[in-house]
């Protein structure tokens, strides 16, 4: 499972690893800023943060064609956009868009993959997002694996019952084949919620989660935030006034 | 001395117009483990939800002489615990020690007294190790010991367990059977497994279509309802 492999690389022990969520927060929104507004001499800026971002990779001690080939999940996306500018007499504006899309992709990667997942809800919502987002995606990561699961068991079970696609003739058995199946993996992930709504209720669950460590902002991270920040709004300033 | 729980007529139908409860009496005293037995769909889960206020039918439920109700519902839930069928949906935490605080943090304990009384659960069910790790690592067996340490943690008078063998296999049944033996709470649990209630209950009550039938020593029920499967022999 994807997320398995990233819940495993984000328990790491790097320096990287132990800075708190929110300097590690906060330094991927300067980040963003820094690429997102650029419009000039994108190849140099992109190499760079690319290297930046590299760099990060290797300080956190991940893999890094792995984690290469992860922020790739981007592109299929954003791909279509860069063709649709391609095609409309703007390459330029296509292939900033993939680059800007695939070093995002890449600095939210390095930040996932550093910061196990409570701590980066704790992060996010102690720098002001919704609390009921951040509830609502603690869940979604917790039981994505047990609804594939689920949806794998169906798979199975239609297998041996020797049901394949190409078995089924025509495209609307093919359709009504996988709403079907669908449909029963909606039912059961929304019984499922409903036991865990009341499995949270029979341990007095008072309508928002209490947090069991608190989060320390320290010197360390402080200078982190500062050097990381600056450095990429320097390399910004020193490419567009070298050219 | 009072009853841990004393249920009358209790009686409750879905919103379907399905009558799962039809007038329950029940009674469960100190020191006490009670099997609940029964067919599938007879109202003994629905019975459970009843005890700590997750569904509320006509009658009355007292729980350590405080009745039931959706005024007193938190104060019930630190008297009983609720361990349910599928332990995957009572692990919703992302780590097992955060899940095991849950209940403790719920109930005004400070954090370091919650994390200081999840470790103590968690070691009385032999899964200290597991602290830091995510609930979906774990086997089945584990996540039903982590489940009752969440339970365990909110130091409640009473244990209601539902189905609390399914998907273990025989040492990890074994294992759960030594460890129910262990706890002091009194404890309620609905079962199809007969020879594990027989290791861990004093007597059963069999349930049949939202009502109590009999009540007696498991071997009785067992017995007077033919509730355990033999294998035919060839005559």
């Amino acid at each position: 499972m994807h997320h398995v492999t990233l819940d495993q690389w984000s328990r790491g022990a790097s320096a990287l690893h132990r800075r708190d969520p929110r300097a590690k927060i906060a330094a991927l929104i300067v980040f963003l800023v820094v690429l997102g507004t650029a419009h000039r001499d994108l190849g140099w800026l992109g190499s760079v943060l690319f290297l930046v971002l590299l760099a990060g990779i290797r300080t956190a001690r991940l893999p890094v064609r792995a984690a290469l080939a992860r922020a790739g999940v981007v592109l299929p996306f954003t791909a279509m956009f860069a063709i649709v500018s391609w095609l409309a007499g703007d390459p330029e504006r296509g292939i900033a868009l993939v680059m800007k899309a695939y070093l995002s992709a890449m600095a939210v990667l390095l930040l996932v993959s550093t910061t196990p997942l409570p701590l980066l809800l704790r992060g996010m919502e102690m720098t002001g997002a919704p609390r009921f987002l951040l509830m609502v995606t603690q869940f979604l990561y917790r039981y994505l694996f047990v609804i594939s699961e689920e949806a794998q068991h169906m798979s199975k079970a239609a297998a041996a019952r020797c049901a394949t696609v190409r078995g089924l003739a025509g495209n609307g058995a093919r359709f009504r084949a996988a709403a079907g199946a669908l449909a029963v993996l909606f039912a059961r992930s929304y019984g499922r919620a409903e036991e865990i709504h009341r499995a949270m209720l029979a341990r007095g669950f008072p309508g928002y989660f209490r947090p069991l460590s608190a989060l320390r902002f320290t010197g360390v991270d402080v200078i982190f935030l500062m050097l990381s920040g600056l450095t990429l709004v320097f390399i910004r300033i020193i490419i567009e006034r070298a050219a | 001395m009072p009853p841990l729980i004393l249920v009358n007529q209790l009686k409750f139908k879905y919103d379907d117009g399905t009558a799962a409860l039809n007038g329950v009496d029940f009674r469960l005293d100190r020191a006490e483990t009670v099997a609940l037995l029964g067919e599938n769909g007879s109202g003994k889960t629905t019975f459970a939800l009843h005890l700590n206020g997750l569904l509320t039918g006509e009658g009355t439920v007292e729980v350590c002489g405080i009745p039931v109700n959706a005024k007193n519902a938190v104060t019930v839930r630190r008297k009983i615990g609720l361990v349910f069928q599928d332990s995957e949906s009572q692990l919703f935490m992302p780590t097992v020690l955060e899940d095991v605080a849950f209940g403790p943090l719920n109930h005004g304990m400070s954090p370091a007294k919650a994390a200081e009384r999840a470790l103590m659960a968690l070691e009385q069910v032999g899964m200290a190790g597991a602290a830091g790790k995510a609930p979906y690592h774990l086997s089945a067996g584990q996540k039903k010991r982590v489940a009752i340490a969440g339970i365990l943690a909110m130091d409640p008078k009473i244990l209601v367990l539902d189905e609390p063998t399914t998907f273990l296999d025989p040492p990890a049944q074994r294992a759960l059977a030594q460890l129910l033996s262990s706890l002091p709470q009194a404890k309620l649990l609905i079962t199809h497994d007969i020879p594990f209630a027989r290791a861990t209950c004093t007597r059963a009550v069999f349930f049949k279509e939202g009502m109590i039938l009999q009540e007696g020593s498991i071997d009785e029920i067992t017995m007077l309802q033919d509730w355990e499967f033999r294998p035919r022999r060839a005559e």
